[in-house]
């Protein structure tokens, strides 16, 4: 890099990072906007037009009716619970899964992983998997957002090829020992894969947190809705009013606006609080799965 | 234990014949036990969650109601594919499914290796690694974030209206325009993901042999060339690899984004297969029919990934 630049190369390069912090700002923005209208004073919201560089008229107003309101409240209960429910319930299935099949000489392993590559290919579908959860009656209950999505295949192979890196000789060595395969498994193989168990509990956390169209499937009880359900309804079906109880005539129409961004923000903090862990551990997982193609 | 000491002599040491099925089965099972125990749980999600649904796709073929269980429902054979086939829905979905796939191919999929392209030649690591920051981060929002983000600024006095208004352009209400659907649903995938896709293509560039721009640069390549004729065949695997997979993908669209950004006024272009199916299948408890739409979509997909899949790992061994 020490040879001299030319003029055009010089020209090139400014004009590259020109263009690519424009590209970052255009992705902030949005975020950006959402954050600085949500502290900002309604009437200020509804009357300005055009970009937001900075709050006017600061008032938490909005996050404290956010706070205040019992389905938010409700709907961060439910997922948490799916969350914490749900990944571990993944990791557990998943380890046992990418466990079992990384062994060599496993007699039916390889009948078992064709079964569970073939569901990549080819399911049921949308309404027999509807039907089926109906018939296990599990309809209107938060295990209807948990138990059919209790693993997924692709994880599943990123942890088994993970698994395989594992040198053998610690299992021999272990078995030796006297110790069984779920001895094995969890003291030895699992305490030495922490990075990709990381990057599976990223991955199922976040899909769970982010999920929203099983819910709107199968649970018919708003007390059971999980948070995206309710941000559904606040951002797109616009059921602002619903918020609204207790404040009076002409302001109902700008606190909804600044309530709207206030929600987005509150929805949106446990992933933004957890972005610099999720970058370097997705990043990673995206890796191992490329690996395997 | 013993089954390596065997293995390694190889040759079976007593009258019991060793390579018979049920023996080997039945040591299969004895040594490996735990194994075959870890595997309960998973093989009862698969065959529960999996492949009682694929069971149940039978309904396709029968005139299905609650009340007279799968089993009891008569069975009608291909009647719900041909009146789908025949119905005035048949032609838009396929059309809209087809086009939004279409447009993603040849927009979405060379975003991100532009991106990428752009970001390898970038001088400074830190800048490098402050846009990849930024750039990945729309892909861990949700889509309900996202869309309920996208329905806000493109509302009749929303953000980008407003913009519009100051340069004098009129107000449109973007949502409610079938004609405004597909470049708002495109563009906001390309805003979401176009940095998530592109670390596969760095990682593909970063496994480039070095000493390959030093022989471009003794040739007295410039990087316009060293781009071309080292970085371009450097990731074309890759490229080829994805570009294979997209197609596989074909028929599957963002069926979450367009029942979060569509209305009954953008039917004509955002309604698709999966959105169909959730009115008709969820909405209207149309059982049998949505099952037949599924199936069909179901059968598309799995030859258009099993063709994906030969075709990649035919251009994996011997394209390049």
């Amino acid at each position: 890099m020490a040879l001299k630049r030319s003029l055009g190369e010089k020209l090139f390069d400014a004009s590259n990072v020109f263009l690519l912090f424009l590209l970052s700002c255009t992705t902030l923005y949005p975020f950006f906007y959402v954050l600085m209208a949500s502290v900002s004073d309604p009437n200020w919201i509804v009357k300005t037009r055009g970009l937001i560089l900075w709050p006017e008229g600061v008032t938490f107003e909005a996050y404290l009716m956010v706070f205040r309101n019992p389905s938010i409240y409700t709907g961060y209960v439910n997922s948490t619970f799916i969350v914490v429910i749900g990944t571990s319930l993944n990791i557990l299935m998943t380890s046992l899964g990418a466990y079992a099949l990384s062994r060599q000489n496993v007699m039916w392993k390889n009948p078992i992983m064709f079964g569970i590559v073939f569901t990549m290919f080819f399911n049921g579908g949308l309404i027999p998997t509807f039907l089926l959860v109906n018939d296990l009656g599990l309809m209107n209950s938060r295990w209807a957002l948990i138990l059919p999505v209790a693993m997924s295949s692709y994880n599943l192979i990123i942890m088994r090829t993970a698994f395989m890196g594992v040198p053998v000789s610690l299992e021999e060595s272990a078995k030796l020992d006297g110790a069984n395969d779920f001895t094995v498994l969890f003291r030895i193989v699992l305490p030495l894969s922490m990075p990709v168990v990381a990057v599976m509990i990223l991955f199922y956390g976040v899909a769970h947190w982010n999920s929203w169209f099983n819910a709107l499937i199968y649970i018919r009880a708003r007390d059971l809705y999980p948070l995206q359900l309710i941000l559904r309804e606040i951002l797109i079906i616009n059921s602002t009013e619903s918020m609204m109880s207790g404040v009076g005539g002409l302001d109902k129409m700008p606190v909804g606006e600044t309530i709207k961004y206030a929600t987005i923000i509150v929805a949106t903090l446990p992933i933004l609080c957890l972005y610099p862990m999720l970058q370097k551990y997705f990043v990673k997982g995206i890796m191992i799965g490329a690996i395997k193609g | 234990m013993s089954l390596m000491r065997e293995k390694s002599t190889g040759v079976p040491v007593t009258a019991i014949n060793k390579n018979a099925f049920s023996y080997r089965a039945w040591r299969d099972l004895k040594i490996n036990r735990y194994v075959y125990m870890m595997l309960i749980p998973v093989i009862a999600y698969y065959f529960i969650f999996l492949y009682l649904p694929m069971y149940g796709l039978q309904i396709a073929f029968r005139d299905f109601s609650p009340g007279a269980g799968m089993l009891g429902s008569e069975w009608v054979g291909f009647k719900h594919f041909e009146s789908f086939f025949n119905s005035y829905y048949f032609w838009r979905l396929l059309r809209n499914t087809l086009l939004l796939s279409l447009y993603e191919l040849l927009f979405a999929f060379p975003a991100s290796i532009i991106l990428a392209l752009l970001l390898n030649e970038l001088r400074s690591n830190r800048f490098k690694r402050i846009v990849q920051t930024v750039t990945y981060m729309p892909h861990f929002i949700s889509i309900v974030v996202i869309c309920g983000i996208l329905v806000d600024f493109l509302s009749r006095d929303g953000l980008i209206n407003d913009i519009l208004a100051f340069l004098g352009i009129d107000r449109t209400s973007f949502l409610g325009e079938s004609g405004w659907f597909r470049s708002i649903y495109i563009s906001s995938n390309v805003w979401q993901s176009v940095g998530w896709s592109s670390i596969i293509y760095l990682s593909a560039m970063s496994s480039i042999d070095p000493s390959l721009y030093e022989a471009a640069r003794v040739d007295g390549a410039n990087r316009w060339k060293q781009t071309f004729h080292v970085t371009l065949p450097g990731i074309m695997t890759t490229v080829v690899i994805l570009l294979i997979l997209q197609i596989g993908n074909f028929m599957t669209v963002g069926t979450e984004k367009i029942l979060l950004l569509y209305n009954s006024s953008t039917y004509e272009t955002a309604d698709v297969i999966g959105t169909f199916l959730y009115r008709k299948g969820i909405l209207e408890a149309d059982y049998s029919y949505s099952a037949a739409v599924g199936l069909f979509n179901s059968v598309i997909n799995f030859t258009l990934l099993i063709i994906a899949n030969a075709a990649s790992r035919k251009s994996e061994n011997n394209l390049w």
